[in-house]
């Protein structure tokens, strides 16, 4: 692995705890490193843990067990060096696509309005919202919200990206773009990122490894090295060697899928035996 | 010209009820001494309002409503959020709030006045009485109901605590908080011109008992239908401005 460790994950555990309810494992025993500048991508099974494990690295949620360690220290409360793109989005329904994109700048110092305005109007455009500006959230489809959100993380230029399947809202050719484009951040300007996935070719195509996470509750089932050249683009789909690396991972997934399922059909029958 | 039609249409209902009223008192079905027509409503309306009588005493009444309101909005507002926001509010002024809300506020209108004078203060006091908890249970429930993924973002990009009661609890609490505002709004005037009926010698309240009670009746109702008026007016004003503050909200 090259570089020091940025991510530490040592034997962590979270358990969710319904309201009014018993605490249910969703996290138990995720033991990874990832270096400074590492581009990790997350695929497992829906309800695994994926999000959990992001909101965990933010500083949302409080670990039951074991330890996250950002450049050798626990994680603290949530901050700007790590930026968040959230599953659905969470934009502020009552602040314009303007406003929302602006509002980690004017928490940033040293950054004057003129800078700020310059750089939301940057992101807009990098996102291709030109003339939507002045839209709330609830003007928008599900993937110009996403545009919205993604914008708004990047352009604070965080340290750290935690990224929930921002591109799942996409159709499939602005996800191309949105693919591209983000590699295209990335090689310019390098930073740590913990990229959740459902889709195995964007995995690959973005990642330098791949973590493959097990059923509830998640662990991590497998590491796969990318190994593809960098910098990359979207050319690299047509190469031999992603179409391997893809049928690799997708083997993992499946298994973990396969055992989810079963999880849910055991349970199922037990029920079943139970009505009668 | 066809937003005059649209208004026109939708009085239609309140129009015909005025024609059939007018309508059942000049045929004699029902007594004029004690339901005057509405032509004759109006006739003493415009008597009271010219001789200056109506004037003082919507004044009053109003007054003592805006500032029976502004109260409670401030004071609802800050205690629901504290009671949203900490643990310790919540466990001091939530059974407080159950157990007072189902409390017949109109009830303890005579001893509020014993307690606070005949002033205005009273019946400020006894609006405060019964506007105070929807706007609490408004802010309680809209702060308590904000998405944390909300928070969250707020404070990955930066917020402080603060910042994320102000520009986050509070925007996502003000839907239930503009809803708890027109509940005490009803209530308030309601309440309002009761106690000034009991304990008053300005307000509407105190000129609809007064010609009550000297059997007034056309010059009672044209109170009463200013009361109405006012209540009405003052609901459409806050609906209008619910509808700007929530912009956001129309998809
Ligand atoms: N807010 C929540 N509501 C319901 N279940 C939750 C919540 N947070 C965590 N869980 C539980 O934790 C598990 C992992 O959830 P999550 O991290 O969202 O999975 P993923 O993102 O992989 O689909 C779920 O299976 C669920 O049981
Ligand atoms: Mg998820």
């Amino acid at each position: 692995m090259a570089g020091r460790s940025k991510i530490v994950f040592d034997a962590v555990r979270y358990d969710y705890t319904p309201p009014g309810g018993a605490p249910v494992p969703a996290l138990d025993g995720v033991s990874l490193a990832i270096a400074e500048d590492e581009f990790v991508a997350v695929v497992g099974p829906s309800g695994c843990g994926k999000s959990t494990l992001l909101h965990l690295v933010a500083g949302f949620l409080p670990l039951s067990d074991g330890r996250i360690l950002l450049d050798g220290r626990p994680v603290g409360p949530p901050g700007p060096d790590r930026g968040v793109v959230f599953q659905h989005f969470a934009l502020f329904p009552w602040k314009t696509v303007r406003q929302n994109i602006l509002y980690g700048l004017e928490r940033k110092r040293g950054l004057d309005a003129d800078t700020r305005r310059a750089l939301a109007r940057r992101y807009i455009e990098m996102v291709r919202l030109e003339g939507f500006e002045d839209l709330y959230p609830a003007q928008l489809s599900g993937g110009m919200k996403q545009r919205v959100a993604i914008a708004r993380t990047l352009a604070t230029q965080p340290d750290v990206l935690l990224m929930d399947e921002p591109f799942g809202a996409l159709d499939a050719q602005t996800r191309g773009l949105m693919q591209e484009e983000l590699l295209a951040i990335w090689s310019r300007r390098r930073k740590t990122v913990l990229f959740v996935t459902h889709d195995v070719h964007e995995a690959v195509l973005l990642a330098d490894r791949i973590a493959v996470m097990t059923a509830r509750p998640g662990r991590i089932k497998a590491l796969v090295e990318v190994g593809l050249p960098r910098p990359r683009d979207r050319a690299v789909i047509r190469s031999a060697a992603f179409a391997e690396r893809c049928e690799d991972v997708w083997a993992l997934v499946r298994e973990e899928a396969r055992a989810a399922e079963a999880g849910v059909g055991q349970m199922g029958a037990t029920e079943a035996g139970g009505a009668r | 010209m066809r937003r005059l039609l649209h208004w026109l249409l939708r009085s239609l209902p309140v129009l015909l009820m005025v024609i059939a009223w007018e309508a059942a008192v000049r045929l004699g079905l029902v007594g004029a001494a004690l339901l005057p027509a509405p032509t004759t409503i109006a006739a003493a309306w415009w008597r009271l309002a010219a001789d200056g009588d109506l004037l003082p005493h919507a004044a009053a009444s109003l007054w003592r409503a805006t500032a029976g309101l502004a109260i409670s909005v401030a004071a609802g507002v800050a205690l629901g959020l504290a009671m949203a926001l900490s643990r310790t509010a919540e466990r001091l002024v939530q059974p407080l709030v159950t157990f007072l809300y189902p409390l017949p506020k109109s009830a303890l209108i005579p001893i509020v006045l014993v307690w606070f004078g005949f002033g205005h203060g009273a019946q400020i006091a006894v609006i405060v009485l019964g506007c105070l908890l929807p706007v609490v249970l408004g802010a309680y429930n809209g702060a308590r109901g904000v998405e944390p993924a909300l928070v969250w973002s707020a404070r990955s990009l930066g917020a402080r605590r603060a910042e994320i009661v102000r520009d986050v609890v509070v925007r996502a609490a003000l839907p239930d908080i503009l809803a708890g505002i027109r509940v005490a709004l009803a209530l308030g005037f309601v309440l309002l011109v009761s106690a000034e009926m009991v304990g008053a010698r300005r307000g509407l309240g105190f000129l609809i008992a007064f010609l009550g009670e000297t059997g007034a009746y056309p010059a009672m109702f044209a109170v009463v239908v200013t009361v109405m008026a006012l209540g009405f007016t003052a609901d459409r004003v806050l609906l209008a401005a619910t509808r700007r503050l929530l912009r956001w909200r129309e998809a």
